[in-house]
């Protein structure tokens, strides 16, 4: 399952397309909105999500390839939202279903690094006083 | 020639559109496409270092010569997750 959508984010539905007899881990990653941006103490009030759609869908085709390149035999889900996010709810999903949890450890966190680092998504927060910021992510951060 | 161009998030706001159609002379190149599209938008043409080119749905250099029909797009530092 690879998706762009404004829709709240189902993790049984990720779970359950990576389910495989043939695997005995399934490894789930959601990132969710928090509150504050580091560095900057104004409180968040929501977050707005952009994408270059059909770029980020062969991306996230790519993103799923790379990994079973690196990690072997896998299933992967990965769900972005857009539009706009509440405060706390998930903004990507991503499950990874292996015949070991070491590569589903791994394959999870492969995935939502490298959709950090390139994909083309943008996120804009909006603050309580009204104001608005578009964000980047830190290369080889954490954030 | 004509291409398509997209853009996104800040870029979107500092050039005022989503997607247009841009008219080149043959053979230019995505940099000579960022130029005309920025002329005169100094908050733009300050991003050129940030910014990463498409075309056709893969990354390229700004060297990256297009063609007719060709769609650019204009991709600012990335935020998603």
């Amino acid at each position: 399952m690879i998706a762009v959508s404004p829709d709240p984010i189902d993790l049984q539905a990720l779970i359950a397309a990576v389910g495989d007899p043939a695997h005995g881990a399934i490894c789930t990653f959601l990132g969710t909105t928090r509150m504050t941006s580091p560095g900057d103490d104004r409180a968040v009030r929501a977050l707005d999500y952009e994408a270059y759609a059909a770029m980020v869908i062969a991306d996230f085709e790519a993103i799923a390839a790379e990994a079973r390149e690196r990690f072997g035999p896998l299933a992967i889900a990965i769900v972005h939202r857009i539009g706009r996010v509440a405060l706390g709810e998930a903004s990507v999903g991503v499950a990874v279903g292996a015949p070991h949890r070491v590569a589903a450890f791994d394959a999870c966190e492969f995935a939502i690094d490298t959709l950090k680092a390139r994909t083309p998504i943008w996120k804009r927060e909006e603050y309580a006083d009204g104001g608005t910021a578009w964000i980047a992510n830190t290369p080889g951060g954490s954030t | 020639m004509r291409v398509r161009v997209l853009a996104f998030a800040r870029l979107r706001e500092l050039l005022g559109f989503g997607e247009r159609e841009l008219e080149l002379a043959p053979r230019a190149t995505l940099d000579d496409a960022w130029h005309a599209l920025t002329a005169g938008v100094p908050d733009a043409t300050r991003l050129h270092a940030s910014t990463r080119f498409a075309r056709n749905g893969v990354v390229s250099d700004g060297t990256t010569t297009l063609g007719e029909g060709d769609e650019i797009a204009l991709l600012p530092p990335v935020g998603g997750g």
